[in-house]
């Protein structure tokens, strides 16, 4: 029974691991930045979906709707007030516009996560479910809230791919992120291309943020252990490396479930921290990643 | 070398600087030296690490792993009655020993690879406290015996001779041929290596005295605090702070990060009126520095002082 109860749990946590680290590394396999405020704008999807639900009364799907417009726009916001202006700076030197970007974008993300506390304070926030009950998969009785949030994670990388692959835009997003140049003499204009891709990070990071709130809850704590899972999970799977990152996801999200079943809930983390540091000595470039 | 750096405005600018906070606490309240002493440590921290950012191009993430590894292990050898400076001593091996365990493997792979695997290393150092609170107190924090002293004065200048002294060496480091081929490195590391400098083994020293320290700094400031917690020692928020007051300050500059950590400690209590949203405005304004004067708060001071 455990069995089969680990492979449920362990299914949907990683499907909800994979999803939060598709746009970071999108982002990252397209225009080669670290978004270290990335947490910080699920954890803002989240709150500002469950203020609207069951604060502001507007109910589950409005207010998850409201959660992921909110967090696209600050996505948004992200790459116009910092990620873009540092990209352009003369005074900068090119070599270290990786830390300046790294910097500016971790203070940010520190910005977001004490307004969010200032205006919500930094309790935990349940958001409001779209589906209620359970249901029995193979004799385990299952939150129904549980396999929703499989299935849409499932769902949006789905519709993800087919973008990227089968649409016009999607294959300008990709040969952008081979050679930006050649892009641009194509006539295609760059920063246009940035722009549409911040925008799918943030509907991405927004749908993220909102199930992780109906699934486990967030608060204003959550910012950094989020932000260091996407980057730890994306890094297992090879920097830039979509398909890379789902594997690496199941593999740390099983890691835990199995971890905190068999074991105890309070060594949770370790195994998958120990895993990626010797996966970093065999293979520095993670599982699927070019060096 | 001695007579360039006599004529460098940014020595002079230290000297009057240290003669003055020498003097302060003839002047201002135990609250204040003990915020400066603060400072001060931090200080030593952002030092620590702009010697391997700034010089050797390395960005450590994890500068809270050598800090929390001096830390403990002085904290808690003192708990089983070892005097302090053998205390301190320990710390500083532990630190540099850690540091080397971290460094062999990191160094092999650049940039954010690099990043990641020290922070990695925080994550399961603070990890490790917790799960073995018999030993270093888990969350609740250690509490260390002795203290150097109740004084404030004399902590505050103990902070300040080890700041200097810790200053001094780590500048000298930079400006030394060593420092130059680190920087060599860190700009381009194959040139670097075909011009016959070994890359891999100046970065490697790069790190073992960033590590000294950082494990110094840190086994001295559990003696001065009395204890010694996750939150306050070795979390990533507090190595994001290191790392922030470093650029603040002005990286490659080594003492520019002592300005940055006394900014954002004197920013942080001015604006506790506000409350939570103190943090909100400090990293506002470093980040506002960042944007628009990459150079860091240095940077603005000695422009003025070329033009001057």
């Amino acid at each position: 029974m455990t069995a089969i109860q680990i492979l449920i749990d362990g299914f949907a946590i990683s499907a909800l691991y994979a999803l939060g680290a598709t746009g970071f590394t999108l982002i990252f396999g397209v225009s080669g930045v670290l978004n270290l405020s990335h947490g910080a704008l699920m954890v803002t999807a989240a709150v500002v979906a469950w203020a609207a639900s069951s604060e502001f009364g507007l109910g589950a799907y409005a207010g998850a709707a409201t959660g992921i417009v909110v967090c696209t726009g600050l996505t948004l916001a992200t790459y116009g007030v910092v990620v873009r202006p540092i990209d352009k700076s003369r005074a900068i030197p090119p070599e270290e516009k990786e830390i300046f970007i790294l910097t500016g974008t971790l203070l940010w993300g520190i910005m977001i996560q004490e307004f969010i506390a200032y205006l919500f304070t930094s309790n935990a926030k349940t958001v409001m479910p779209i589906v209620e009950g359970v249901v029995t998969i193979a004799g385990v009785r299952t939150p129904w809230n549980q396999v929703f949030t499989a299935v849409v994670c499932w769902a949006t990388i789905g519709l993800l791919w087919l973008l990227v692959n089968r649409t016009r835009t999607g294959k300008v997003l990709l040969a952008a992120s081979m050679n930006p140049r050649g892009v641009t003499l194509l006539g295609f204009e760059l920063s246009k291309i940035y722009v549409a891709i911040w925008l799918i990070y943030g509907v991405l990071a927004g749908i993220a943020g909102v199930l992780l709130g109906q699934f486990l809850g967030v608060s204003s704590y959550s910012v950094g252990p989020l932000t260091a899972s996407a980057f730890s999970i994306v890094v297992l799977g090879g920097l830039g490396s979509v398909s890379g990152s789902l594997i690496a996801a199941y593999v740390v999200g099983y890691l835990e479930t199995l971890t905190a079943y068999l074991v105890s809930p309070a060594y949770r983390t370790i195994p998958a921290l120990l895993l990626l540091v010797a996966v970093m000595y065999v293979r520095p470039q993670g599982l699927l990643g070019r060096r | 070398m001695l007579a360039k750096t006599v004529r460098n405005p940014l020595f002079w600018l230290c000297l009057i600087g240290l003669a003055l906070a020498s003097v302060l606490p003839l002047w201002v309240s135990g609250y204040i030296l003990g915020l400066l002493t603060v400072a001060y440590y931090f200080g030593v921290f952002s030092m620590a690490w702009d010697l391997l950012f700034g010089f050797a191009g390395e960005v450590n993430f994890g500068p809270t792993f050598l800090i929390g590894l001096g830390a403990y292990t002085a904290g808690i050898l003192n708990g089983h009655g070892v005097g302090i400076p053998l205390c301190l001593l320990a710390g500083t091996v532990a630190a540099v020993i850690g540091g080397l365990v971290l460094a062999l493997p990191a160094l092999r792979v650049r940039g954010p690879y690099f990043g990641l695997t020290t922070v990695v290393a925080v994550l399961i150092l603070q990890n490790l406290i917790v799960v073995f609170a018999d030993t270093t107190g888990g969350e609740i924090g250690l509490t260390v015996p002795d203290v150097i002293s109740i004084d404030a004065a004399t902590n505050y200048w103990i902070a300040l001779g080890f700041m200097g002294v810790s200053g001094l060496i780590l500048y000298a480091i930079a400006v030394s041929p060593v420092g130059l081929i680190l920087q060599a490195s860190g700009q381009d590391p194959i040139e670097a290596g075909a011009l016959g400098f070994n890359v891999a083994k100046h970065k490697l020293a790069a790190f073992c005295v960033s590590a000294v320290f950082s494990g110094l700094a840190g086994a001295l400031f559990v003696f001065y605090m009395g204890t010694a917690s996750v939150g306050t020692l070795v979390d990533v928020s507090v190595g994001v702070q290191v790392i922030i007051g470093a650029v603040l300050g002005g990286r490659r500059t080594i003492v520019g990060g002592v300005l940055g950590a006394v900014f954002l400690i004197a920013a942080g209590e001015l604006l506790r009126p506000l409350g939570s949203l103190s943090t909100f405005v400090v990293s506002a304004a470093a980040l506002a520095v960042i944007l628009f004067v990459p150079s860091g708060l240095l940077g603005i001071l000695t422009r003025q002082g070329q033009r001057a």
